[in-house]
């Protein structure tokens, strides 16, 4: 049996994991007061908080918004940050999953002393993710549920008076993204993924302060720490792009471990030439959340789902954004450009 | 000719899903002429206990990326990975970090 590793850092205790970014060796001690000082370090670098800030943290019951949740609230108390924090749940209505993982929340929400809100999507759209993907079949469901969670999490922020939402995205979860938006040539998307603090022109601000956090010292936190998450993969996330991205990344890290911080980094330092249009920000003309195209895409999706043409927001978003600003126009041209949309939708499926 | 061992396997982090949802087993490893290691250890929970798609949990003749193992409540990155010689007694944790956040 191999003689047990000893601590890097205090040299005495016997080491419970090495480190991905750096390949340090730490006991569960010196690991937690690091792991801790590191999100600490991050949320004071980039300068998150504000005193007197309210902050709702989107929680999901999963493993990185819980760890979230422990770590805001201990270092809002240990460090005195100022912060009112507030747990933020969005109920998509997918059985199995969502209900299960909302008792998640509720258990966490009594055990950190933060009180809990929930907004569900059949009260803010009439449509459950259940119900969206009985309609739309086994694709594109998390098109859907990301845009209206998106959506959702900023309406119940506002509805609390929250001045900013705090996300559980990690290193891991940005590192994809950052793969996902560039194998898509979306340049609007790839500059702004990885910045760790968004949106704070007219929607409400959005930070990640696990940003530099990986996924693996996440999950040793919460395990170390014995919280209690909910951890059962979404029903419909199997047919996900997503999912190619982070099994390609997964790969990437057991050969090399610091390629997840390696893309994070990539995707901070990339510049954008020029001459590349970038979308403009606008307000949707239906609901007034920011959109780049005059509907929102949440507006363009529920319009479909309502008018029996669930694909109405997939794909091309010039095409879609014609079908309904032409729809506002007199009811014939609504009609003939609704049959041209349906015909487009079925040679698109076969 | 190592003797039989027992140990306790421990999965966590959803990868319990597919041992039927039962998080841990006290499982007795028979006696067999090499020594018991972490790679002999995958190849019998696969053959023994594992219930469905197995590509979720070994790929190769190692854990899929993305599954954490803890021996004795140590990284396994710490203590040899595969090469690890099982001994009586010893605990290993499975902890899946590819589900939802």
């Amino acid at each position: 049996m191999p003689a047990p590793v000893l601590c890097q850092s205090c040299g005495a205790g016997r080491a419970a994991l090495r480190r991905p970014k750096t390949g340090q060796a730490l006991c569960r001690e010196c690991f937690v007061a690091a792991f801790e000082a590191e999100v600490h370090g991050t949320i004071v670098a980039a300068r998150l908080f504000q005193p007197g800030e309210t902050v709702a943290v989107g929680a999901s019951g999963g493993k990185d918004s819980t760890v979230l949740a422990h770590l805001l609230r201990l270092l809002n108390q240990r460090h005195g940050y100022g912060l009112r924090l507030l747990l933020l749940s969005v109920d998509e209505g997918i059985a199995g999953y969502r209900d299960d993982s909302l008792d998640a929340v509720r258990r966490n929400r009594g055990r950190l002393g933060l009180p809990l809100h929930v907004v569900s999507y059949r009260e803010l759209y009439g449509w459950s993710m259940d119900r969206i993907a009985r309609h739309v079949g086994p694709k594109n469901n998390c098109t859907f549920c990301g845009v209206f969670r998106r959506q959702a999490l900023d309406r119940g922020a506002a509805l609390l008076g929250a001045d900013k939402i705090a996300t559980g995205h990690n290193a891991d979860d940005v590192a994809e993204t950052v793969l996902m938006n560039f194998l898509r040539g979306d340049v609007g998307r790839l500059r702004r993924c990885a910045g760790i603090l968004t949106g704070s022109e007219g929607a409400l601000p959005r930070c990640k302060p696990l940003k530099h956090a990986y996924e693996k010292e996440i999950v040793l936190y919460a395990y170390f720490q014995g919280l209690d998450y909910f951890s059962t993969e979404c029903v419909y996330a199997p047919n996900a792009y997503r999912g190619h991205a982070r099994t390609l990344l997964k790969d990437l890290e057991a050969i090399r471990p610091s390629a997840v911080a390696d893309l994070v980094h990539s995707g901070e330092r990339l510049a954008v030439r020029e001459d590349v249009r970038m979308p403009t920000q606008g307000t949707c003309q239906r609901c007034g959340y920011l959109s780049s195209q005059p509907l929102c895409k949440a507006c363009v999706l529920l319009e479909g789902l309502n008018r029996g043409l669930p694909r109405l927001g997939i794909g091309k978003p010039s095409r879609m954004q014609k079908v309904l600003t032409d729809a506002e126009k007199p009811e014939v041209g609504f009609r003939e450009d609704s049959q041209q949309a349906s015909r487009a939708i079925r040679t698109v499926d076969f | 000719m190592a003797a039989p061992l027992s140990i306790q396997l421990e999965f966590g982090g959803g990868a319990e899903l597919l041992f039927d949802g039962i998080r841990k087993h006290q499982v007795t490893l028979p006696s067999q002429p090499e020594p018991w290691d972490i790679r002999s250890l995958l190849a019998w929970i696969k053959e023994n206990l594992l219930k469905e798609r197995p590509e979720l949990f070994v790929q190769g003749d190692t854990v899929r990326p993305g599954i954490l193992v803890l021996i004795n409540e140590a990284d396994w990155e710490l203590m040899g990975e595969l090469d690890y010689q099982l001994q009586d007694q010893d605990n290993v944790v499975f902890i899946s970090t590819l589900h939802g956040g």
